[in-house]
C-alpha cells in the first residue's frame, strides 16, 4: 500500500452553496501513474466526480486543469512530475467559470478564438487540386499549427484573468499568428487591423506563464511578439 | 478590435511603442543624473543651476518630463482598466490620473524654464 492523499475541488451548483475541497485516499501501488489515473481511482470511490477527459493520451486536450498549482493535462503528467509531500491538489482551471467539480465553461475561451478567425481566408480561385506552398513557407507553421486548443495557456495568464472578454489571450493569438504567418492565407491586413487595440494583443506582459504550462511545448509569447512586429512593420 | 478611448493614443499599438521609446528615454535620463551625482563631489548650487542652463540639458529634461508623462499615462491606464471594473469608479481614476499628469508636466516645464 503506498497511499496518495488527493485534495479536489468540489462544486455542484445544484446542492453547493460554495465549493469545497474535499480530501480522498488513492492506494497507487507505488507506481509512478498518471493523474488522470488517480482520478479514475477517485472517481471509483465517488462517482459523483465531474471532469473531462477523452483520448487520455494528450492529443484531444480535453483534461487541461490546475495540478498542484500549475495547469497541464491530467493524462499526460505522471504523479513523480507534480506531487510534493504525498500530496496532490487538483483544481478546474482558473479565470473561467465552473460548472462542475473539476469542469469549466470554457465559452469565453472559444469566443476568443472564434474572433481571430481561425480558418484560411483566400479569395482567388482554388486552383484545380490544392493551393501549394513552398517547404519554407510551410515549415513557418511549425510550432503553430500543433496547437489543441486545451487553454491550459490562456488560463495561466493574468491577463486573461482579468480580461476574458477583450484580451484574445495566449491560445488565440497563436492561431492568429499561424494564419497570418500562411503564405496562403489573403486576410493578413484585416487580421491586423482587429488586433491592433490596446487589448487584443497589448494586454499580453510578456510573463510567459503560457510557454511554462504548455503541454505541447509551444511558445505563444514568441507569436504574439512576431504579431508586434508585423503590426509595427503594418503601421510605421 | 476593442475600442478605448482614454488611453494615449487610442491604439494599443502606439501605447506600446510609445511605452518602450519612453523606457529608453528616461533610462538614459536616470542614468545621467545618477552617473553626474556619483561623478560631481562637492556639489554646489551654482554647478547644478549652471548644468540646467545649458539648452542640450534643458532639451533633455523636456524629453525626460514628456516621455514620464506619456509612460505614466499609458501604464497607470493599463493598470485601471485591469484591476477596476465599475465604469464609473474608472472613468474618475482614469480622468484624476490624467488631470494629475498635466499638473505635474506644466509645473516641471515652470521649475526647467521659470526664472
Amino acid at each position: 500500500m503506498s497511499m496518495l492523499q488527493v485534495s479536489l475541488y468540489r462544486y455542484n451548483p445544484e446542492t453547493d452553496s460554495a465549493p469545497y475541497m474535499e480530501e480522498f485516499q488513492v492506494d497507487t501501488q507505488g507506481r509512478d501513474i498518471m493523474v488522470l489515473d488517480v482520478l479514475h481511482m477517485v472517481k471509483e470511490q465517488d462517482n459523483g466526480l465531474a471532469f473531462r477527459r477523452s483520448c487520455r493520451e494528450g492529443v484531444c486536450g480535453s483534461d487541461g486543469m490546475n495540478m498542484n498549482g500549475k495547469n497541464g493535462l491530467a493524462c499526460i503528467t505522471p504523479l513523480s512530475e507534480v506531487v510534493k509531500k504525498g500530496k496532490l491538489t487538483l483544481r478546474p482551471l482558473p479565470g473561467l467559470p465552473v460548472i462542475r467539480d473539476l469542469v469549466v465553461d470554457m465559452g469565453l475561451f472559444y469566443k476568443q478564438y472564434e474572433r481571430i478567425q481561425p480558418y484560411l481566408q483566400n479569395d482567388n480561385p482554388a486552383p484545380a487540386i490544392e493551393r501549394l506552398q513552398s517547404p519554407e513557407d510551410r515549415d513557418k507553421l511549425d510550432g503553430l499549427y500543433e496547437c489543441i486548443l486545451c487553454a491550459c495557456c490562456s488560463t495561466s495568464c493574468p491577463s486573461f484573468w482579468w480580461n476574458p472578454d477583450k484580451f484574445v489571450g495566449p491560445a488565440g493569438l497563436l492561431q492568429a499568428y499561424r494564419f497570418l504567418a500562411d503564405s496562403r492565407d489573403e486576410a493578413t491586413r484585416e487580421r491586423l487591423a482587429e488586433l491592433e487595440d490596446p487589448f487584443s494583443v497589448f494586454r499580453c506582459r510578456g510573463i510567459m506563464n503560457c510557454v511554462a504550462v504548455c503541454p505541447k511545448g509551444l511558445n505563444p509569447t514568441r507569436a504574439i511578439g512576431k504579431i508586434r512586429e508585423m503590426l509595427l512593420a503594418n503601421a510605421t | 478590435m476593442v475600442t478605448n478611448i482614454t488611453n494615449l493614443g487610442r491604439s494599443g499599438l502606439s501605447d506600446w511603442l510609445v511605452q518602450r521609446a519612453s523606457a529608453i528615454v528616461l533610462a538614459l535620463y536616470t542614468l545621467f543624473i545618477v552617473g553626474y551625482l556619483l561623478f560631481s563631489p562637492g556639489l554646489d548650487y551654482a554647478t547644478w543651476s549652471g548644468l540646467f542652463a545649458q539648452t542640450w540639458m534643458r532639451i533633455f529634461s523636456l524629453l525626460a518630463f514628456v516621455s514620464l508623462a506619456a509612460h505614466a499615462w499609458v501604464g497607470l491606464w493599463t493598470v485601471t482598466t485591469d484591476y477596476i471594473k465599475p465604469t464609473g469608479i474608472r472613468v474618475a481614476a482614469q480622468s484624476i490620473i490624467i488631470l494629475a499628469i498635466f499638473v505635474f508636466l506644466v509645473w516641471g516645464i515652470q521649475v526647467l524654464w521659470g526664472a
